[in-house]
């Protein structure tokens, strides 16, 4: 098992025959993805990818033909919120946005809207999602984690990759890589992953990686300390961040004295969260915790 | 993109909330004369993008249109919290009876707007919230339904204003809702809001901050912003689409991805160091980027040394450290520079940076240990 997505997922690609969109499609492609259909307005009707996969001018179109049951969004912010719609109309369960740049009051409508549905949403401003050798939705690079039992779920990119490099040059595999994205409003929160995680039987510990900015990791504290029984190691990005400003992503900001680092840690750390100081202390910490964990069960 | 009170109010005002009569001024001479045009007692306002403007003596009653001018004169010579005073709003004085806090802003934690109320105006919200917490009333929106009439007359009723005022309160929140809602605001604050003499509504000084992610679609808006109250090198780092925060220190750093920029700052201090900046070079970092990005850094006469730290995943490490190596012929290093380039090829990459007689690393610990060193050393490594 691993959550979200797995090798039964039939994924559409919005934005397909964009250049960003072509690109990481050819790569989910490659890692393994199942990439039933394209969606470009006004493209209905070619085949891309060497002929792979059929482009439809509309979601709904898309989904009848192929039972895509999962979308992922390479289109340009003015449009992603129309996008995100869309899919959620269309009726896939899933949808994964990757853009960046969404004006967050967008955001609240998608959200509300997509409540009202019970459609999930993952991002947007997010790398996607990860389930080592079986299915990759977004951009996270995949030969750089292997399968296994630790649950990743973050806010950020690239760090999050180095996470799972180090995590694989451990050898410790990874079951899902949730990236929630950098924007103040989203659809997945942490406490959305960490309840995911704990109910997948393939995940045996998390790894949550937080920054600076709104309370959701404040929120996974408590879910944490009342309902996690797996072992959560976690990083807080931003302890040396100004206040007012906003660092990268649209929702990495201190603003009136609430969202520091230091705030985080602390409720993290009350939940029983060990907090790493520096990131490659993170990998170091899953792989001591797991020597633990083997320990009390050989007693 | 943060706006000034005079665009705020006109903003406010296109949405039929009362506003005092009053106009903006680059001058003292300019101030005099809209004091001329407005006849009887004037306010000076300091127009600068920071708080506390009234505390620091920004915010002035002017008697006549001789005292407007010295004021002016006054005012605009000063610096609040580090920003020179370029422009003064003068507005006609109100005869104020009572002061009101009204705004509306994004709740993340609840994903939905959340207009504030208060009868203790005039003051900073955050400060009622401290000392006073349940003086404030809050109301969240639905984003799909907007702010509606009844929700407007429950705060109304919440923060016990008097009843002949609540016709006039209602259009004045339902109009700054409008505001926030057609400026894709992220807050729209009109503080204080007043009960005059006259037994009127008038929104004294307003405040609104604009989502930087919807100005493609509010041109005007985007046309408002100033560049004269932000540093330079942010101005020049959003032309090419880069992510760049001033700070203290004296490392400046270089890095893809905003969590990890942020975390390659904390471990610099973690090794006793203090960045220079917050610089996210973004996805690819092909030469063009890095090489902007480094101009941006070294055009900061306080960095000492420069950490550059690469996570390489679609885009591999061996074709960064090209893009690096292209940038440098174009921009020459005035100071020393780690590289630390992880992830896909790294091996490569690393070896043609040390080619080049860059020092490379292979934890961020070691990386910023390095960078370190050599800010205190200040010698080209």
């Amino acid at each position: 098992m691993s959550i979200l997505i797995d090798k039964k997922t039939r994924l559409m690609v919005h934005g397909i025959t964009g250049r960003e969109g072509m690109f990481h499609a050819s790569q989910m492609l490659e890692y393994g993805t199942k990439i039933v259909a394209g969606m470009t307005p006004g493209k209905g009707g070619e085949w891309v990818l060497d002929g792979k996969v059929p482009v439809f001018d509309t979601a709904k179109m898309a989904v009848e033909a192929t039972g895509a049951n999962c979308s992922v969004l390479f289109v340009p912010a003015k449009a992603a919120a129309d996008s995100m719609l869309e899919a959620a109309d269309a009726g896939v369960a899933l949808i994964v946005c990757i853009t960046e740049g969404v004006p967050v009051q967008d955001m609240m409508q998608v959200r509300s809207y997509l409540d009202q549905r019970g459609t999930r949403l993952v991002g947007p401003n997010c790398p996607g999602l990860l389930t080592p050798g079986e299915c990759k939705v977004g951009i996270i690079p995949g030969h750089i984690a292997s399968a296994g039992g630790v649950g990743v779920v973050s806010r950020s990119g690239t760090l999050t990759y180095e996470v799972l490099y180090a995590l694989k040059a451990r050898g410790l595999g990874v079951s899902t890589c949730v990236g929630i994205g950098g924007d103040p409003i989203n659809g997945t929160s942490f406490v959305d992953a960490l309840e995911m995680f704990e109910d997948d039987a393939r995940t045996d510990s998390v790894v949550m990686i937080g920054e600076i900015g709104g309370s959701d990791e404040e929120r996974a504290a408590e879910f944490i300390s009342d309902r996690m029984s797996k072992p959560v190691v976690g990083f807080i990005a931003g302890r040396t961040a100004p206040p007012g400003k906003r660092m990268g992503h649209a929702g990495a900001i201190v603003e009136g004295g609430s969202g520091l680092a230091v705030d985080k840690i602390k409720a993290l750390e009350g939940a029983g969260v060990k907090v790493a100081e520096h990131p490659d202390a993170i990998a170091e910490l899953v792989a001591e915790r797991g020597r633990k964990a083997r320990r009390r069960v050989k007693r | 993109m943060k706006l000034h009170e005079y665009q705020s109010k006109q903003l406010f005002a296109q949405q039929a909330i009362p506003i005092p009569r009053g106009r903006v001024a680059m001058t003292a001479a300019e101030a005099k004369s809209i004091a001329e045009e407005l006849r009887g007692r004037v306010v000076v306002k300091a127009q600068v993008l920071v708080g506390g403007r009234g505390k620091a003596g920004g915010i002035r009653l002017a008697n006549s249109p001789e005292e407007a001018l010295e004021i002016a004169t006054q005012i605009l010579a000063m610096q609040i919290k580090g920003l020179p005073v370029r422009k003064v709003l003068v507005d006609e004085a109100a005869n104020i009876q009572a002061e009101i806090y009204l705004g509306v802003t994004n709740d993340r934690a609840a994903r939905r707007p959340v207009m504030i109320a208060s009868a203790e105006g005039g003051v900073e919200i955050e400060e009622v919230a401290r000392t006073a917490p349940s003086k404030i009333a809050r109301l969240h929106v639905d984003p799909l339904l907007g702010l509606r009439e009844y929700q407007a007359r429950d705060l109304a009723a919440s923060i016990e204003l008097p009843r002949e005022h609540w016709r006039a309160f209602i259009d004045i929140a339902r109009g700054l809702y409008e505001a926030y809602r057609e400026c894709d605001a992220t807050l729209a604050e009109i503080n204080p809001l007043v009960i005059t003499g006259a037994g009127t509504l008038l929104a004294l000084d307003g405040k609104m901050v604009v989502d930087d992610n919807a100005l493609f679609r509010r041109p005007k808006l985007a046309e408002m912003r100033d560049l004269d109250e932000e540093a330079a090198a942010e101005s020049e780092a959003r032309k090419y689409g880069l992510s760049y925060v001033k700070l203290d220190g004296d490392i400046g750093c270089m890095v893809n991805g905003a969590g990890l920029a942020m975390a390659t700052m904390d471990v610099i201090k973690l090794a006793g160091g203090a960045p220079a900046n917050f610089l996210d070079i973004g996805g690819g970092a092909g030469a063009d980027k890095v090489a902007a990005a480094l101009e941006i850094i070294l055009s900061d006469k306080s960095v000492r040394a420069v950490l550059l730290n690469v996570f390489g995943g679609i885009t591999r490490c061996d074709e960064v450290a090209r893009g690096i190596l292209m940038a440098l012929q174009d921009v020459p290093l005035s100071v020393p520079m780690v590289t630390r380039l992880v992830g896909t090829n790294e091996e490569e990459g690393r070896r043609l940076l040390a080619a080049k007689d860059l020092p490379t690393a292979t934890t961020l610990a070691e990386a910023a240990r390095l960078a370190v060193a050599a800010a205190r050393q200040g010698v080209a490594a």
